[in-house]
């Protein structure tokens, strides 16, 4: 019989309140987890678009975004293979500029949030406005890295990571759910880490 | 502006497995050991017996709980490694970690007869389904998944072409060592067996350029550098982006 499984005396022994059930904290550490190959993207070339149900579909250039009003995020991010990174920093602009530069039409329920490499994620509207979701390019003030879906990348803190699209290219307003590239292989619809919405059927 | 005249969104690749209708059944379940081997001083594989079973499809993961007698629990990935289609059994093997919390329990506690908790098979996208020729790249332990991808390839019989690069520091830190055939790759980054023909370095585009197969899908599986390195060269070497998956174990590179 094998001893128990202990808490490792290195770790705290009071759970830090910030850690939703089942996760663990990375410390300093950013692990990097992606499907697919790395793009490298040049910020001459990025653009970020709002269309669908939308009065004026809107695109961005680099430029563009960078001079829309400036938001920050300072918390906690968590992703669905268990680690969260606690007490983290982002700089962007916040999904609700953008989203009213487009002005959404009242019949629009959900965002595909689509990226650059053909990654798409699927958020009702309600995740992604009143100051919960953000374009980012900044992490703890230095310019994102690409394999943590720099120039820019969608985020939305509150939600398991896989919902924040590295190298986001745009958000497509719907009015339905369709969901997108882990939501229709497995993983949970919604993903709300405090609930562990981890995979399809939580 | 009505959603028919959108552009449709690029795309990653077709969906190639579907979780069962009405959602997985995904509860915890119970893996008892049944067979403990040394892979290298650092990898150990793991033979489980599961109470209620789990059919995989190669390259697919399961999530592994421990529990204290208090009620602190931690959960990680691991990929499976045998192949689909032994009974209730499944193989794992992993890698110790230093100071790593389940990793070190599991080399260090586990025993033959212990039981833990286990939930899965998970994952629908670094997956291979036999149907396509593949090329199988992994770094270290990240040769997991693209080893039941391997057993499968053969146990089934299988007549697509499947080539597989195992890349790792020396020869005491191979995995599987004896099941490598002509189908492998071995790269030796730090130190080679004597008389090996490819002096010590990483993986290179002149390694893996005879390598690449018309129309293969690529499986890239490692640390997060391995696997960075690996598929950018792949790309570099005329993978089609597309036809490249994969899964990173994450931070340590
Ligand atoms: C889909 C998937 C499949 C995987 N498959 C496999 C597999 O087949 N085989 C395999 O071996 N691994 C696999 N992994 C990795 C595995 O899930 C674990 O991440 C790995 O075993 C490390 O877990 P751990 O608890 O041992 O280490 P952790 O305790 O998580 O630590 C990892 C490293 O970081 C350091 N560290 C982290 N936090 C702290 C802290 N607070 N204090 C001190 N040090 C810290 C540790 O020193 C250690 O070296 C997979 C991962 C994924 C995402």
């Amino acid at each position: 019989m094998a001893n128990p499984f202990r808490r490792p005396e290195s770790r705290s022994a009071e759970r830090d309140p910030r850690l939703p059930p089942g996760q663990y904290d990375t410390g300093s550490s950013f692990p990097v987890l992606t499907a697919e190959v790395t793009p490298r993207l040049d910020t001459a070339q990025w653009t970020f678009r709002i269309d669908g149900l939308v009065d004026e579909p809107v695109t961005w250039t680099w430029d563009e975004i960078q001079a829309l009003p400036r938001s920050t995020f300072d918390g906690d991010i968590h992703c669905v293979t268990t680690w969260s990174k606690l007490g983290t920093s982002f700089a962007g602009v916040s999904v609700d500029v953008l989203l009213d530069a487009a002005s959404v039409s009242p019949t629009a329920t959900h965002v595909v949030a689509w990226s650059h490499t053909g990654y798409t994620t699927n958020l009702p509207i309600a995740d992604v406005t009143g100051g919960k979701a953000w374009v980012v390019w900044e992490h703890e003030g230095q310019p994102l890295p690409v394999e943590h879906g720099g120039p820019a990348r969608l985020l939305v803190p509150h939600l398991y990571f896989w919902k924040s699209a590295k190298w986001v290219a745009g958000l497509r307003l719907l009015d339905h759910d369709e969901p997108g590239f882990w939501e229709t292989r497995g993983y949970h619809d919604r993903g709300d880490p405090w609930r562990e919405q981890r995979y399809a059927g939580d | 502006m009505t959603e028919a005249s959108l552009p449709p969104l690029p795309q990653i690749g077709p969906v190639t497995r579907r979780p069962p209708v009405g959602g997985p059944p995904r509860t915890w379940q119970t893996g008892t050991v049944v067979e403990i081997r040394d892979e290298t001083p650092r990898m150990k594989t793991f033979r489980l017996s599961l109470a209620e079973g789990a059919v995989h499809v190669p390259g697919q993961h399961l999530m592994v709980r421990l529990t204290a007698p208090d009620g602190y629990t931690a959960q990680r990935s691991y990929s499976i490694a045998s192949a689909p289609g032994e009974g209730s059994e499944v193989e794992l093997m992993v890698e110790r970690l230093v100071d790593g919390e389940v990793s070190g329990y599991l080399h260090d506690e586990l025993r033959v007869g212990d039981s833990l908790e286990v939930r899965g098979p998970f994952g629908g996208w670094f997956v291979w389904n036999g149907r396509s020729p593949a090329l199988l790249v992994g770094g270290g332990s990240g040769v997991v998944p693209l080893m039941s991808m391997l057993r499968h390839h053969r146990a089934a019989g299988i007549t697509q072409p499947m080539r597989l690069v195992v890349s790792v520091r020396s020869p005491e830190d191979l995995p599987f060592a004896d099941e490598y055939a002509e189908e492998t790759t071995l790269i030796f980054t730090r130190r080679t067996p004597d008389g090996w023909a490819r002096p010590a370095g990483r993986l290179d585009a002149a390694t893996l350029e005879p390598l690449l197969i018309d129309g293969a899908t690529a499986y890239v599986c490692g640390s997060t550098g391995f696997a960075e390195h690996a598929s950018q060269l792949l790309v570099s070497l005329g993978a089609p982006v597309g036809s490249v998956r994969v899964e990173r174990y994450g931070p340590t590179s």
